[in-house]
């Protein structure tokens, strides 16, 4: 505890120990369409937290009285590799990882248009391969690219990020170091064009004002997320747009 | 009553496509008075109804398609067939054979076994049961020879060309049977295995340049360089 | 876990009952069923509480024991709660491994004690990086009418502020128990509050039938002093913002009054709450 806070996270004119200002988000790299046996993936590169994203289906549902009569089954997996953290880690799903696979799932299915392939199943696979921080966010925001990729009907895509307070100030986008010494940390998803909440969680302490900062700050930055996103589709799918014969 | 898209611009699930009093069309859905996509793919609208022409997705059986199937399980009278879809297509045997089955008499893999494959037209299919096949159609029925080979579905109008052209000039050229089916398998049977290799290569050419200009040239100059 | 059918006409009766503000068991939206807190009745736990919200039931039990710390935390004792769901407690629960539902439960009634700083774990330390005391904290739900994670979060709250914990002597390298039984360090009131938003309307302390046809559920929980400390936006629908920053202006109101309720039931001075 006592190391952390000789080191100054933020500095007197409001800068990150890692360059950026309160409120400006990470380099974030989308791909899309990095893996071949998956329907659908996607790879994202947010500062130094790195993720792989695989979708299957929709297809059958496997074992089929899992399947449900009205609508697809989702699932999502969120593993996180033994060597992502600085401690290794058991490949056994922690309590930790099922409950983030639950909330990612939860954050990414009310986009999904799941009524058109009852008795099927769609399966995300999320794969961290190196964590620093807010690989929900970037789980949810990848995700939502491979699904793009595999050609699921969507409402919208997800975006996400996460505000947390650091030395009682309001940053977005918090990498680890932050997270860890920080005051808290909320994560939220969101799509855009519904203005819809998908996912939203906080844990430590707040007041309710700065909650409402918070919830602007994070409305901004999902925006950017998503114009990334829609940009990494873009250059992935150009060769399409480029003046076409007509099929 | 507005649009907010060039025609093939290129959409994304979310993206606001139009304002005011259209039809929805294929991947795009209406909330509140406007259309988005729900896809993504090339933004299109003929006669007042916007689509959003898909550029990934699997396939969906729709009625009337011809499509290739897999026999992958063989029940007392029907066979379940992989129709590259989610959904298995089910072909009874009174829509296969001219004459009744008794599956108490004879087994249905005498006459079609897992594995073999199927020319079939969807009869119905609505999500709540398995798409229904039949096969009894003049044109329809087991593939006896020939090479079949999977290409993306969404490639498959491209194969075929605006108003058959792409798969008039391959025939024409190359003098085999295609069969271009609307579930992304397509069966060509040729004058020997190597002109079926060649018309595949063919094949595979369309489904990578999809989306360029001069394609049907360019693949007609491709097989004739190929065979000469 | 059996496949979930919305109960549409339902749904639909609970929305337009909705629309008059009432809802299909006589109560208001923002009001809560009727809450009871039992403490001390499991005798062998250092502390214990039983508590009903509506229909639902849940036991929760704090146990201590001597342990060793976090390697990243050497000098503070550890808190871990465990959620348990009794088969008996609703047909859909299946014996066996916890599920994701109880997973989420636990971690959710987890941070709303842990990030109030409810327990100070700075004064459970015994021999500084080598032994400390580990506070298990268990919730069982007995009974599923609606609502488990307040519910939870409220029996696992009471048990905590009825417990008293062991007193130990450190000679040396060994840790000794005198018998005797001391104040736990507690630092705060933290309470949970859980609402349902099904169509537009946000219903607190959704029932088991509202359950049944919500589209999401936010949990928010309170320190004493009224600052937030944990959120849990979930299940597989959406809220808008506008729903989110209502959802906890009415939330802080209710966890006032609940805290209220915990104070004289467990007949607790607020400001020295561990002198029970």
């Amino acid at each position: 505890m006592s190391e952390s806070k000789i080191e100054r996270l933020i500095s007197e004119d409001g800068i990150r120990c890692d360059g950026r200002r309160l409120d400006e988000i990470r380099p974030i790299k989308f791909q899309l369409g990095v893996l071949k046996n998956t329907d659908g993936s996607a790879y994202v590169e947010w500062g130094r937290t790195k993720i792989l994203v695989g979708v299957m289906g929709p297809r059958e549902s496997h074992p089929k009285h899992l399947a449900l009569s009205d609508k697809a089954r989702v699932e999502a997996y969120y593993r996180m590799a033994s060597f992502s953290v600085e401690e290794w880690k058991s490949p056994a799903p922690s309590r930790r990882e099922v409950e983030l696979s639950k909330v990612i799932r939860e954050a990414l299915e009310p986009a999904i248009f799941v009524e058109f392939f009852p008795r099927t199943s769609i399966d995300i696979f999320i794969e961290v391969l190196q964590a620093d921080g807010s690989t929900r966010c970037a789980s949810i925001s990848a995700a939502s690219l491979a699904l793009v990729d595999a050609g699921i009907p969507m409402r919208d895509l997800v975006a996400s990020i996460a505000v947390g307070k650091v030395e009682g100030k309001l940053v977005l986008d918090v990498q680890d170091k932050e997270d860890k010494a920080g005051e808290s940390d909320m994560p939220m998803a969101y799509m855009p064009s519904k203005n819809a909440v998908t996912l939203l969680q906080m844990d430590g302490q707040i007041t309710h004002d700065e909650f409402l900062q918070s919830i602007e700050l994070l409305k901004k930055g999902c925006i950017e997320v998503y114009k990334k996103q829609k940009e990494a589709i873009e250059s992935h799918f150009k060769s399409a747009v480029s003046n076409g014969e007509e099929a | 009553m507005t649009t907010f898209f060039e025609p093939r611009q290129l959409v994304s699930p979310g993206t606001l496509l139009a304002e005011g009093n259209y039809q929805p069309g294929f991947n795009v859905y209406r909330d509140d008075g406007k259309y988005y996509a729900s896809m993504v793919g090339l933004a299109d609208i003929r006669n007042n109804v916007i689509s959003v022409i898909p550029l990934r997705g699997c396939y969906i059986p729709q009625p009337g398609d011809v499509v290739i199937g897999k026999v992958v399980e063989c029940i007392s009278t029907a066979w379940m067939l992989d129709i590259r879809s989610p959904y298995q297509g089910v072909l009874f045997a009174s829509e296969f054979l001219s004459k009744p089955l008794n599956p108490l008499k004879e087994e249905a893999r005498r006459y079609l076994d897992v594995g073999e494959m199927v020319v079939a037209t969807v009869m119905a299919f609505d999500r709540t049961r398995n798409p229904s096949l039949t096969a009894r159609d003049h044109g329809l029925g087991k593939i006896h020879r020939g090479t079949v080979i999977d290409v993306d579905f969404t490639r498959v109008p491209r194969i075929i060309g605006k108003k058959g052209s792409m798969i008039t000039m391959l025939k024409k050229e190359t003098g085999a049977q295609i069969l271009v089916a609307q579930n992304g398998r397509v069966w060509i049977s040729g004058k020997s295995r190597d002109e079926e290799a060649v018309i595949a290569e063919a094949i595979r050419k369309i489904e990578a340049e999809a989306h360029t200009t001069g394609l049907t040239d360019r693949v007609r100059e491709f097989l004739v360089n190929k065979r000469r | 876990m059996s496949q979930r059918i919305v109960p549409t006409v339902k749904r639909k009766q609970i929305i337009e009952l909705s629309e008059s503000g009432r809802r299909m068991d006589g109560r208001t939206l923002t009001d809560y069923r009727e809450i009871t807190i039992q403490t001390g009745l499991v005798e062998k736990a250092e502390g214990s509480a039983m508590v009903s919200i509506g229909g639902t039931k849940v036991v929760a039990g704090i146990k201590f024991e001597v342990g060793d710390p976090f390697p990243d935390i050497p000098n503070e004792g550890v808190m871990q709660v465990g959620a348990e769901f009794v088969p008996f407690a609703s047909p859909e629960f299946e014996p066996g491994k916890p599920d994701e539902v109880a997973v989420e439960l636990a971690r959710v009634v987890d941070r709303g004690l842990r990030e109030s700083k409810v327990l100070d774990t700075t004064k459970l330390c015994l021999i500084p990086g080598k032994k400390v005391w580990i506070v298990h904290v268990d919730v069982y739900i007995l009974d599923h009418c609606g609502n488990l994670i307040d519910t939870a979060a409220l029996a696992a709250l009471s048990a905590m502020l009825s417990a008293s914990m062991p007193e130990a002597c450190v000679d040396g390298d060994t840790v000794r128990l005198t018998g005797r039984r001391i104040p736990m360090p507690i630092t705060d009131i933290p309470i949970n509050v859980t609402l349902a938003k099904i169509g537009n309307k946000l219903f607190v302390d959704p029932s088991f039938e509202e359950e049944e046809v919500l589209d999401c559920r936010f949990s928010v929980a309170f320190k004493e002093n009224g600052m937030l400390c944990a959120i849990q936006k979930g299940e597989s629908g959406y809220i808008t913002p506008e729903e989110v920053l209502r959802a906890v202006e009415i939330a802080k109101d209710k966890s006032q009054e609940i805290r209220k309720k915990v104070v004289e039931s467990l007949k607790l001075k607020s400001d020295k709450v561990g002198e029970s």
